[in-house]
């Protein structure tokens, strides 16, 4: 499978999917107007993925910002997410945020409460 | 008429003013807001924390002006952009006061009332399992709308929002909803 690797801009994150190392990152603002356009290409690229899934899928979410249209997507990204850990494969999520930053903590423990992987929340210190 | 758009913006440029506008919304203007803003939030000694909230509310404020207004009175059609809303970011005691403003068909007024009263009375909690209960079972619309932006403004800011709906004429009204971040909060 080709990667996926995409630059970030002021309203969309960086993204890496690699399927042959097992690793799903966004990284950076996740705010544009229409979010299903974005994110798409990355839950049709994930369900080829959980064809033939790499033994461990290491999966970073490193946010500064997302909204509400962004945050229905990134459900749909954890959606198949979960089928791929659901079909015992192994699947860890590494949640990132910056120190103080009690709104994205808060909002990776409403994934983490929704979908059923392993979540695991890391703060950044300035 | 009863309704003038000038007064309505003048009342809601009172105050320090850090940004205002009116005019079409679009992407490209939303973009170049949360620039200005951003920097002028990076500027104030604000804590990071309240930086971000007024950012996130801002985003959440914009684009929903941005999703809802594609609907605008016919005899204001020349007068005004297809695309016409009103944005005013301002500093109201301790608090950053974000109002926006756009005309909404008089069928709409009273769902829209009915919601943000309904938001406006639930606790911090109820607020925490509505947000999760809509981002777990609402589709998005097409434009990318997911019936999450009051939620999530009122959950962030922990403050009530305020409306007015002015009447406009028998079949729109034009809608300014206030919502205020606090500098410190829970």
């Amino acid at each position: 499978m080709k990667p996926i690797i995409i630059e970030g801009t002021p309203k969309t994150p960086s993204v890496r999917f690699d399927a042959l190392q097992g690793i799903i990152d966004i990284k950076g603002r996740s705010i544009p107007e229409n979010s299903i356009e974005f994110y798409k290409p990355l839950v049709d690229w994930l369900e080829q993925y959980s064809a033939e899934p790499a033994p461990k899928t290491n999966v970073n979410i490193h946010l500064e910002y997302f909204n509400t249209s962004s945050s229905k997507c990134i459900l749909d990204v954890f959606k198949k997410l979960e089928a791929i850990h659901k079909a015992k494969n192994d699947v860890v999520v590494n949640w990132y945020y910056e120190e103080d930053d009690e709104d994205m903590l808060e909002a990776g423990e409403d994934y983490e409460s929704i979908i059923r992987i392993p979540f695991k929340m890391i703060e950044l210190e300035d | 008429m009863s309704f003038n758009l000038h007064d309505s913006y003048r009342k809601m440029n009172e105050g320090d003013v850090l940004l205002a506008y009116k005019g079409s919304i679009t992407t490209e203007l939303i973009t170049n807001v949360l620039e200005v803003v951003e920097s002028k939030l990076d500027d104030i000694k604000t804590a990071s924390a309240v930086r971000k909230r007024v950012y996130n509310v801002l985003v959440e404020s914009l684009q929903n002006l941005y999703h809802h207004i594609d609907e605008i009175p016919e005899d204001i059609k020349g007068k005004f952009d297809r695309r016409f809303g009103v944005l005013v970011v301002s500093r109201e005691g301790d608090a950053y006061r974000i109002s926006t403003g756009n005309f909404v068909r008089a069928g709409r007024v009273k769902q829209l009332k009915d919601k943000i009263d309904k938001i406006n009375s639930l606790s911090r909690e109820e607020l925490k399992d509505m947000y999760k209960f809509v981002l777990n079972h609402q589709k998005l619309s097409a434009k990318g709308g997911g019936g999450l932006g009051l939620i999530d403004i009122a959950k962030k800011t922990g403050n009530k929002m305020n409306y007015i709906f002015h009447n406009y004429d028998g079949n729109f009204s034009f809608f300014n909803l206030n919502v205020f971040v606090s500098d410190s909060q829970n």
